[in-house]
């Protein structure tokens, strides 16, 4: 039998933060076995490389239609910091953030329910010393793993567009793992309720205001209180919030509330996908 | 009971779901190297029994131990020496034959180097090399069998679950079966199967229980069934009429006991030859006559009320 190493465990990152919390006794083992999941879709996805790729398309459009055309319509806006910055310098980030958000969303979304209702993978798997925990935080992980691979190549195409703006930035890449860690934590534990493609439409009901609303595309000055608060407390605004900060070279300590908030989202989603799995499949 | 300590040992175990009992307070051990089967007609609780063994299933009540652990907190360790055929197939659509035997031998963390060479040889034995690129789902229903069959293998388990096997292979594939279970058996792998195959049961299982409402209604070596719960020899009548069961009435007295079926007659007697001669001195005429060996079959039939056809 093998035990993993302990750098097994912090190679893992938030993957293994999580699985550190997780009720299952052998939570000490997870991680690794997490990873035969996450090998398991990379085959897969292996031949319908297509797929894979087009999902990174969307936000690239937005910040290429903003930095062509409507960027020329807009003026410069306050950045993080209060000086002046260029409208597509201030969108762009916040699109790395939604690269992000998309990735793991969707695999966690569409391709769990799949898997769970339709293909039965979760079955055979379960019948392997893989557990539900593992099947959890594999899922998510390959899901992570999408999006930020989304964000990094979105993070370069910045960069060779000369929008970012400070060395800070790099740490945007682990951010930005962080909050798609956030989103397919949740929407995995969310596709577990699903019961047919139909309930798949509140997901997008779900994301697209989110994504037009938190602050991604103008600063929050613009809603009155209350409205505010609201939108400060939607899961992409942690990270467009955290993301811009850094990119525009203006970390702050509010940062870290960002990042504990999609912590305890991925915590959260987790252990309920977790047990969820174990309820559906496990009876 | 057994020299050795058993691999399983199940003690009032139960399975409800919500208030319906699957599996009614069963006993039974199961010892290192043998082949036990489980027979039952359908919704016996025989899945239900194997996915609690597979640790797929929580058990409800009673205890069980599996490969001297228990399955509430060890899970992931029996499973690892597990290998589990469930009744129904569940391959991975999306890949190919041969990415179904890689991938399900990483979640066992095998090196791949080990599960190629074992792939190869397994593929080889489910007679599907030639299909090893091709996805899965296309298929046709008894080589997803095969190969269903083939992936439990890839860990080499020391204790094989097979829920209803052969169903769905024709004769050829299930004679490779039994000859191959034969052989693992002669390795040392212990062996739990159900099937509605009596032929199956006889061949392959040192010991079965015959499984009926959740409970079990006896237990032996094929052979001690036999004897206990038949007599040597079945005379089997049929007649031009509708209705078999009239007829019964006018055998009575010939042999033992007489099963009536809606197309045929059972005498269960010890001298078949000289049941068919008295039917025939009562003035009988039935349209075939046969005389046979008793086999699981009418065990099963005496034991559960049913035939064992589905
Ligand atoms: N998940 C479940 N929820 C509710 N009832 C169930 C569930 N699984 C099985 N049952 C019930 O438990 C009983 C036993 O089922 P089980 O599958 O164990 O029977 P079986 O002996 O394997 O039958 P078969 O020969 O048809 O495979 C059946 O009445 C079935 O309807
Ligand atoms: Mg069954």
């Amino acid at each position: 039998m093998s035990t993993p190493t302990v750098l097994d465990r912090a190679a893992d990152g938030a993957a293994g933060a999580a699985a550190g919390l997780r009720i299952t006794p052998t939570w000490s083992l997870g991680s690794r076995r997490a990873m035969r999941l996450v090998e398991r879709n990379g085959r897969v996805y292996f031949r319908m490389w297509v797929i894979f790729v087009s999902g990174f398309f969307e936000p690239l459009f937005y910040l290429l239609s903003i930095s062509v055309g409507i960027s020329k319509l807009a003026g410069p806006v306050a950045g993080p910091g209060g000086h002046l910055i260029s409208y597509t310098a201030f969108v762009a980030p916040a699109l790395m953030a939604v690269s992000s958000m998309n990735g793991a969303v969707m695999d966690a979304t569409f391709g769990v329910f799949f898997k769970l209702k339709f293909a039965k993978v979760y079955d055979a798997v379960l019948a392997t010393p893989m557990d539900s925990g593992d099947v959890a935080l594999g899922e998510i992980s390959w899901a992570v793993l999408r999006g930020g691979i989304y964000s990094c190549v979105f993070l370069v195409v910045m960069a060779g567009m000369g929008l970012v703006h400070s060395p800070w930035a790099a740490l945007a890449v682990p951010v930005s793992l962080l909050e798609g860690f956030g989103f397919a934590a949740v929407a995995m534990a969310t596709a577990t309720y699903m019961r047919s493609w139909q309930d798949f439409d509140f997901v997008t009901l779900a994301l697209m205001p989110m994504f037009l609303f938190s602050g991604t595309f103008y600063p929050l000055s613009v809603y009155p209180s209350g409205l505010r608060e609201l939108v400060l407390a939607t899961p992409l605004y942690q990270g467009v919030a955290v993301i811009r900060g850094l990119d525009l070279g203006s970390p702050t300590w509010s940062m870290a509330g960002h990042c504990l908030y999609l912590l305890v989202m991925s915590v959260a989603g987790l252990m309920v996908a977790s047990r969820r799995l174990e309820r559906l499949i496990l009876k | 009971m057994f020299p050795e300590s058993p691999l399983i040992q199940a003690r009032a175990l139960t399975k409800r779901f919500g208030s319906f009992v699957a599996v009614d307070g069963i006993d039974f051990d199961v010892a290192p190297g043998e082949a036990f089967g489980f027979l039952g007609p359908n919704g016996a609780g025989k899945t239900s029994t194997m996915r609690m063994i597979a640790c797929m299933s929580p058990v409800s009540s009673g205890t069980l131990r599996i490969l001297g652990m228990d399955p509430i907190t060890d899970g992931p360790n029996i499973r690892r020496r597990i290998g589990l055929v469930p009744q129904e197939d569940t391959l991975d659509l999306e890949m190919t034959v041969l990415d179904n035997l890689l991938v399900y031998g990483r979640y066992f963390d095998l090196p791949r180097k080990v599960i190629r060479e074992r792939a190869r040889r397994l593929l080889d034995f489910a007679q599907l090399t030639d299909r090893a690129n091709d996805k899965v789902d296309p298929l046709s229903g008894g080589l997803k069998r095969r190969l269903t069959i083939a992936r439990s293998l890839i860990s080499e388990p020391e204790l094989l679950l097979l829920d209803e096997p052969t169903t769905g292979l024709d004769p050829q594939a299930r004679h490779l079966l039994w000859d191959r279970l034969y052989r693992l058996k002669q390795q040392g792998v212990t062996l739990i199967i159900t099937t509605h195959y009596m032929d199956e049961a006889e061949q392959l299982c040192d010991r079965l229980v015959v499984m009926d409402k959740g409970r079990i209604a006896a237990e032996g070596s094929p052979r001690e069934l036999i004897t206990r719960y038949s007599t040597r020899e079945v005379l089997e009548l049929r007649f031009r009429v509708d209705d078999h069961a009239p007829l019964a009435a006018q055998l009575a007295g010939l042999g033992e006991r007489i099963e009536t079926l809606p197309d045929r007659l059972l005498v269960y007697t010890d001298d078949g030859e000289s049941a068919a001669k008295s039917v025939a001195d009562r003035g009988l005429d039935p349209v075939a006559s046969f005389v046979r060996r008793s086999s699981l079959e009418d065990v099963f039939l005496r034991l559960t009320g049913r035939t064992l056809v589905d």
